[in-house]
């Protein structure tokens, strides 16, 4: 396979495609129309592909969810405003335990914001989203390579663990080309049990997520609970960038992380010994890699487009065993690593 | 090395497809690349720009905050940038149309009349790949040929007389620039 | 020996109904069960029950179902009809989950002409939040929300869907019954049949209106319910066929190459 360039929402949508999924809907939101565009022109090449441009995005996800009650490989995309609406659909495909993947390209917010790059739905992303207990594994790629490879994992996981999975970037990551090889995705392991199909000639199923005995309920949520325990202890991703020597440590996911690099370019030209902890998976969190690496380093900044979101978990993980400083640009507000670098000079120097 | 350009024009004037086809034309050289598009509601009436980065080392951020070179199709363009442009490096004016210079002292100002020297090659469309010969002469980023090569592949499968005359638009932007 | 005219229909499972005595809600579930029967089809037949009174229905239709969230019926009938063009699809709704909460999802699939059925059951009241007013509540009707009665200024007016949804170009079959009296319910069994069978046949989007009875929200007795459906329902909601192209889109089908 040869390099191509692409823009970020192009290659989601051609590695899905690639991974199996053959049903997409969604509804035209910036800055993700290119991804439902490619989809429009590109599932109907794929054999049995479907493609709805739905009428909402709360339609958009309960459509992924009945087709993926029928055993197909789905995918629905969006931007923050979307996604919040999308809410219901993907709390009762978790209740459900129905595969599936959403993309989130956020934008700013809160309420409309703006459409640009933004890292504001961390928590709405990360702590389930919608009602009740559950979550869903999210994904948070940083280059145009990461986006082909990952969301072609995503399928993956969302089926092994029959469970929702957000891959979220912003919209500098949907828009930016960058090239990209696309890998051979591995075989389809799905059993026929969890597909919808018609009864044939057997017992009828039915696949639900009300649940009115409140001990039948309570069983459930601790069956996903447990689930969701299996994934924590399993499935985190994350990169160590330059920490080996590093007196501070950059925490940033995405494109934050991109801009942190190049920071941490510059500072250790001025002799700053700065390294980079990317969290690639949000939830689960890598929580017990950066604490293994606070043994070490002793200095933390988080480094966010948001008021600080991811912040909460770097302070849960690290609990106290080292020093958190934060950086923030909400709101769409896309700093330079110039910028960041600065930030970082005036800790470093305060720091014993 | 990293090298950020900006092109800049008016929506038609074949702005991002000149970034594309050098960011091709880069990645095709091997190197790290990252293309940038304006998007969205700043796109509507009738402004684009896109800012390529090419580097031989993994590029960290996209945006350019101080490109090495601007190149700037239409007089909005080159209110919006100039001053962004890093001390040394160059602005490309598409001299056809703008007739404002630069205030700055501290970049080189190439001039291009690029939009009559489309004309003059019979299609008023070349202007941007005109330009595209000027900016690989003077930039060197990519060889000519690798450009050349790119460009064709990128406009696919299109007449062979389009080809023709993007060579001939290029070749003559190229030659515009004296060493 | 003696001739079987009544039995327990295959797709029907053997549970006890959690409705109310005299609720509509159990006669329409037997008309499709005994419609699937009749033509055969429990076998590639996949239901999408809502939320409201029949949320439950997975319990009684033994056919493969899927909940939606309410209202969300079509747009996940809609998908499951696309990816398995050759089952039978249809979503069961109620009042609040078509006309108010999930009008745009039931409006949207029922204009993409999607080859689904839905069974649209109007009892103008919301039965399972316990007789909130509901888009098709009548002028006037007492509601736990409208104690006054409905005020159009305040409230706005019944929503007429098979009036509507006649009027989109997706739509091919589309009759309003009700089962107020045995009448009534052959013809809505005849009307439910001959919605499958246009789907069954490619032939597009097929909807069934019933008005039916909800007598322990109507505050009545079921023979009062079944006299209020024709005496005053029935009035607002007129009983007919609103479309039928189903022998235009035949042609249309057969003329294809």
């Amino acid at each position: 396979m040869n390099k191509v360039l692409m823009s970020g929402n192009n290659v989601i949508a051609e590695a899905a495609i690639r991974a199996g999924c053959r049903f997409y809907a969604g509804y035209p939101i910036t800055p993700q129309n290119e991804l439902t565009e490619y989809m429009a022109e590109h599932m109907r090449n794929a054999e049995s592909g479907v493609f709805i441009q739905s009428e909402s995005e709360v339609a958009a996800i309960n459509m992924i969810a009945g087709a993926a009650a029928t055993g197909v490989r789905v995918m629905t995309s969006s931007s923050s405003p979307g996604i919040s609406l999308k809410q219901e659909g993907i709390s009762s495909m978790a209740a459900c335990e129905l595969p599936g993947i959403i993309v989130n390209i956020m934008r700013g917010g809160p309420g409309l914001g703006n459409i640009r790059p933004s890292q504001g739905d961390y928590f709405q992303a990360t702590r389930g989203g919608g009602h009740g207990d559950y979550r869903t594994i999210v994904i948070a790629p940083a280059t145009g390579q990461e986006l082909a490879d990952l969301t072609m994992d995503a399928f993956d996981l969302a089926d092994k663990y029959r469970t929702p999975v957000m891959i979220l970037a912003d919209g500098m990551m949907g828009q930016m080309m960058e090239p990209v090889i696309f890998k051979k995705p591995t075989p389809r392991q799905y059993p026929e049990k969890f597909m919808l199909r018609g009864a044939g000639t057997g017992k009828s199923k039915f696949i639900r997520g009300l649940l009115l005995d409140p001990i039948d309920s309570e069983e459930h949520n601790w069956k996903l609970a447990r689930k969701y325990e299996v994934i924590t202890k399993n499935e985190t991703l994350h990169e160590e960038h330059r920490v080996d020597d590093a007196d501070l440590v950059i925490v940033a996911y995405g494109t934050a992380a991109r801009i942190a690099k190049g920071a941490i370019k510059r500072l250790r030209d001025h002799g700053m010994k700065v390294g980079l902890f990317r969290p690639i998976t949000l939830w689960p969190f890598p929580e017990l890699k950066l604490r293994a690496l606070s043994a070490k380093v002793k200095d933390y900044l988080v480094f966010e487009m948001s008021t600080g979101q991811m912040l909460e978990d770097v302070r849960l993980a690290l609990q106290g065993y080292a020093n958190i400083e934060f950086h923030g640009r909400p709101g769409g507000a896309v700093p330079t690593p110039a910028e960041l670098a600065n930030v970082v000079a005036k800790i470093y120097d305060r720091k014993d | 090395m990293i090298v950020k350009t900006i092109f800049s024009g008016f929506g038609g004037q074949g702005v991002l497809m000149m970034g594309i086809s050098l960011a091709n034309s880069a990645m095709s050289k091997g190197y790290h690349v990252t293309y940038l598009p304006a998007y969205g509601a700043e796109m509507r009436g009738g402004t684009a720009n896109c800012t390529v980065a090419v580097g031989d080392e993994e590029i960290a951020s996209p945006v350019a905050s101080e490109p090495d070179y601007l190149i700037v199709m239409n007089l909005p363009s080159l209110f919006t940038f100039q001053n962004k442009v890093s001390a040394g490096g160059s602005i490309f004016i598409n001299s056809s149309i703008i007739d404002a210079r630069p205030n700055r002292q501290d970049v080189k100002t190439i001039c291009v009349p690029c939009a009559d020297m489309a004309q003059e090659l019979g299609n008023n469309r070349v202007a941007n790949i005109i330009m595209m010969g000027a900016f690989i002469k003077k930039s060197n980023v990519v060889s000519p040929d690798i450009y050349l090569k790119n460009l064709e592949t990128i406009m696919g499968s299109r007449k062979k007389t389009l080809a023709e005359i993007n060579r001939k638009a290029f070749a003559a932007g190229f030659d515009y620039i004296k060493d | 020996m003696a001739k079987i005219v009544f039995k327990h229909p295959q797709s029907l499972k053997e549970n006890i109904y959690h409705y109310c005595p005299g609720c509509g809600h159990s006669i329409v579930h037997r008309l499709v069960a005994e419609v699937i029967d009749e033509m055969g089809i429990r076998g590639i037949t996949i239901g999408v029950p809502p939320a409201g009174c029949a949320v439950l229905a997975y319990n009684y239709f033994d056919v493969d179902m899927i909940e939606a969230p309410h209202g969300r019926g079509p747009a996940m009938a809609s998908a499951i009809k696309r990816c398995l063009p050759d089952r039978v699809v249809f979503s069961y709704q109620g009042d609040g989950d078509l006309a108010a909460i999930g009008i745009a999802e039931s409006l949207h699939a029922a204009n993409r002409g999607e080859n689904i059925t839905v069974i649209f059951i109007n009892n103008a009241v919301y039965g399972m939040t316990g007789g909130q007013m509901a888009p098709t509540t009548l002028l006037n009707q007492r509601t736990t929300t409208s104690p006054a009665g409905r005020k159009k200024e305040l409230d706005g007016h019944p929503v007429k869907v098979s009036e509507i949804f006649s009027q989109l170009g997706g739509t091919t079959y589309i009759e309003r019954c009700s089962v107020s009296s045995p009448a009534g319910v052959n013809k809505t069994k005849k009307a439910i049949r001959k919605a499958f069978q246009c789907q069954i046949d490619g032939l597009g989007f097929s909807m069934v209106e019933i008005l039916s009875l909800c007598p322990t929200n109507w505050k009545m007795s079921s023979i009062d319910s079944c006299k209020w459906i024709d005496d005053v329902l029935s009035k607002e909601f007129p009983p007919g066929i609103y479309k039928d192209n189903i022998a235009e889109a035949k042609n249309t089908a057969e003329a294809a190459p």
